[in-house]
């Protein structure tokens, strides 16, 4: 499963995108932040408040209780602040 | 035609300019009453700021946008509508985004534009950089409640 990381989430994780293979039991996009955050410094420093960090399945918003099954591409990232 | 309007939408490097989209929606007919037009610039805050750099998410930027429109056409009785958001680095006094709502009647336009406006700020993904001009390192720019309350406003009673 690809993951992308987009502005100060991608800077504090010290990288765009990465593949990654998921441990069994990460169901959801929360379990998924919580599996992220053990995963080293950097990640826990990008993902220290989870609540705020917003997330997208190939391509479309999506809230923390979604199930990821099926998905080729999460992307984590900060509120937008486009417009 | 009702339900004909097929949304134009780009996502760009490039500046754009507001008097050929506006002739690209009205040219050759004569069925349209009410464009309104918003343009959104970057503004160098008292001088303090000399660039933003929009990063934006390629694919889900179109998308989302897309999304956006697609539900502006179906609230509104719109005869076209453009959307134009620009990435990259973009200085004090440049153009950022456009939103081109043309109808019969002026109220459906305002709305429309309003609407995209406000579901843009807080679900395109595109996010802001600031550049200072004293060359001291800039943040990223922090999302408002502001305009996500703003956003809510326009959700449906059933919603």
């Amino acid at each position: 499963m690809r993951l992308i990381y987009f502005a100060w989430v991608r800077e504090r994780i010290g990288k765009p995108e990465e593949d990654v293979e998921l441990p069994a039991g990460i169901e959801t996009v929360a379990d998924l932040l919580r599996w992220l955050k053990s995963r080293g410094e950097e990640y826990e420093n990008a993902l220290q408040y989870p609540d705020v960090i917003r997330v997208a399945i190939n391509q479309e918003h999506v809230g923390h209780r979604e199930k990821i099954a099926g998905a080729r591409e999460i992307a984590l990232f900060p509120p937008m602040t486009g417009g | 035609m009702a339900g004909a309007v097929v949304p134009a939408i780009r996502v760009q490097r490039e500046d754009f300019d507001v008097a050929a989209e506006i002739a690209a929606l009205t040219g050759g007919r004569a069925d349209i009453g009410a464009v309104v037009t918003f343009s959104g610039l970057c503004r160098d805050e008292a001088g303090t700021l000399s660039a933003l750099e929009l990063e934006h998410y390629p694919g889900m930027a179109e998308a989302e946008i897309g999304r956006i429109a697609a539900e502006a056409v179906q609230r509104w009785p719109l005869q076209g509508l453009t959307v134009i958001h620009r990435h990259g680095k973009i200085v004090p006094g440049e153009n950022i985004v456009l939103v081109v709502a043309a109808s019969a009647h002026r109220q459906a336009a305002f709305e429309a534009a309003n609407f995209l406006m406000d579901y843009l700020k807080s679900r395109a993904p595109f996010w802001k950089k600031e550049h200072r001009a004293d060359s001291s390192e800039g943040g990223w720019v922090e999302a408002k409640e502001a305009d996500d309350e703003a956003a809510d406003r326009w959700k449906k009673s059933d919603e």
